[in-house]
């Protein structure tokens, strides 16, 4: 069993091969450099330096945003398109419980988020089993923390931009945050690899982004009709 | 070396999600285009984000229909084309790396195609080209005379000082307030009206085939405001005709110029706007019973398709172009800097 996993849903590039059950490669930046001039380089280098050829993957694993919107779709239509040709499932994995998944150690709850600028965040609510506690969304980083403080419980942040957001999170949570060092905000792609080996695979036309928004040009078109 | 290749394209560059299949760089197989008009319809015009959003759901659905088509699985393919610019990059990025994931799985080349290249090549699925030749290229985005001396050469000898012809179009289309896309809708106007007012005619330099609208699309627009103030009635029908008449002067002109200076065999007539009534009319007025073979693709072949694609790109895949792993989309792609890219 082979699995390809692919993430360009944000500032890392991450690409792994579980092979037989094995994390057998991972390439990962983050650095903010151009995902589609280098993810198929990737790919091809990883899939050498581990002597697997296309014919011979099982299954892709992509992370499927939210993010940013062209890095999201970077990955799902390689992922899709490869899949596609190989005949082979596609599993997609929501890029935050893909960096949920980093705190699986932690006893209490874990909150990733990702900058969506103005004040704005995509976030949601995981338990350590990897189980959603609150929905995914796009949300004024401020309320979402107000709802958090309502839950009571230890709170674990996984983001890159934690430490833009770390007043905040201490204002509004106080002792129930934790903030994690460094390494842990970044997500593995041999752990996506993991998380997607078992899962039931998605209809594969039908497996779009996760964009967590409506494309701003919609959003007004919407206001104005409720205005007529 | 072998003849019968066959070409997958795919083509993403703005609203249309389209696939094509292609035998021997002229025998069309398969021609998919998912059109996406009806959702940018509501906002005027081509909201990129959605266009790209639509090109994701789109991509492997229509390769599916492409093969399907042409009766044939993805194994029966010689190599993949794609557009690699210019257009809206994050709809190039789709089509880019969609292409890019068929050829790695399948460990087929890859070739990158300029969109204009491809525009100017749909003519080849009807007629095998004579050198040299020259193509009249006019779009939404594109006001080009290019001279072709042999496959895969593409010289720009004219080109637009500022808007495109088919902006031009589209501008006065919403000036008239008609429905988007407002080119077809002009043309359609234009014949049942009158050459009523005498709009302006930029000839520039002597010599020059460069093109410009802009004072045209002002001159129009004027007319039509100072109409209003004055409660003056002006016919739409008349106005169309008239704008309609002045472009079509000038490109018709300076093609039928262009074709005589550098004495070409064949006069091609390439991009969205080659489907205009009123264009295709006057060329064929200036060039029948010439020297010179005018060629004008059907409509279906005007429009943004990949079987233009698949046809630029099997000449660019026997003239030994390859793209590698780090193909990425161009939204800025120049003619002449892709027509002097090395081979691998
Ligand atoms: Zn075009």
């Amino acid at each position: 069993m082979n699995i390809l996993a692919i993430d360009t849903s944000n500032q890392v590039l991450g690409v792994a091969i579980l092979k037989n059950g094995e994390i057998a490669g991972e390439l990962m930046t983050n650095i903010k450099k151009n995902h589609s001039v280098r993810l198929m380089p990737a790919i091809d280098q990883l899939m050498k330096d581990t002597d697997t050829i296309p014919a011979n993957l099982d299954r892709i694993v992509v992370a499927k945003g939210p993010g940013s919107y062209t890095g999201v779709r970077i990955g799902l239509t390689t992922a899709k398109t490869m899949a596609w040709s190989l005949g082979i499932p596609v599993v997609g994995i929501s890029s935050l419980e893909f960096l949920a998944n980093q705190g699986s150690f932690f006893n209490g709850y874990i909150c990733p988020f990702f900058d969506a600028r103005r004040g704005l965040v995509y976030t949601g609510l995981y338990d350590n089993g990897g189980q959603i506690v609150k929905e995914e969304k796009n949300i004024l980083f401020t309320d979402w923390l107000r709802e958090l403080r309502q839950e009571g419980k230890p709170v674990l942040f996984l983001s890159q931009d934690f430490a833009k957001h770390q007043e905040s999170i201490e204002e509004y949570l106080g002792d129930l945050a934790v903030i994690p060092e460094l390494q842990w905000h970044i997500p593995r792609p041999g752990a996506l690899a993991v998380l997607g080996a078992e899962r039931e695979p998605d209809p594969l036309h039908a497996l779009v982004p996760n964009y967590l928004r409506l494309v701003e040009a919609e959003t007004k078109w919407l206001e104005q009709q409720e205005n007529k | 070396m072998k003849t019968n290749e066959r070409i997958l394209a795919i083509e993403t560059s703005c609203d249309e999600t389209a696939v094509a299949i292609i035998e021997n760089g002229r025998n069309l197989l398969a021609n998919v285009v998912a059109s996406q008009i009806e959702s940018h319809k509501r906002f005027g015009g081509v909201v990129p984000e959605i266009a790209s959003r639509h090109h994701i759901e789109q991509i492997t659905i229509t390769i599916e229909e492409a093969l399907e088509q042409a009766s044939m699985t993805i194994d029966d393919i010689d190599a993949i084309a794609v557009t690699e610019g210019p257009g809206l990059v994050g709809a190039l990025l789709v089509g880019v790396n969609a292409a890019k994931s068929l050829a790695f799985a399948k460990q087929k080349p890859l070739v990158g195609v300029h969109h204009i290249a491809g525009h100017i090549y749909a003519n080849r699925l009807e007629k095998e080209f004579e050198f040299p030749l020259l193509s009249l290229v006019v779009s939404g985005g594109h006001t080009e005379l290019i001279l072709m001396k042999e496959h895969g050469s593409f010289e720009v000898i004219g080109e637009t000082r500022d808007d495109a012809a088919g902006e031009a179009y589209d501008k006065v289309a919403r000036t008239l307030k008609l429905p988007y896309p407002g080119g077809p809708e002009i043309d359609k106007l234009a014949q049942e009206g009158e050459v009523t007012i005498d709009f302006p005619r930029a000839w520039l330099e002597d010599g020059s085939y460069d093109f410009s609208f802009s004072g045209l699309k002002s001159a129009v627009i004027n007319k039509l405001h100072n109409a209003r103030q004055k409660n003056e009635h002006l016919k739409p029908e008349d106005v169309a005709a008239s704008f309609q008449e002045s472009v079509v002067d000038v490109l018709s002109t300076k093609t039928f110029q262009a074709a005589q200076e550098h004495q070409v065999k064949q006069v091609i007539v390439a991009g969205g706007v080659a489907a205009n009534k009123g264009l295709r009319k006057a060329l064929e007025e200036k060039f029948t019973g010439g020297e010179i073979d005018l060629l004008i693709p059907p409509l279906s072949l005007c429009t943004d398709n990949a079987a233009m694609i698949a046809a630029a790109g099997t000449v660019a895949y026997q003239q030994g172009h390859r793209a590698g792993w780090d193909l990425n989309a161009n939204p800025s792609l120049n003619l002449e800097h892709y027509a002097a890219r090395s081979k691998s």
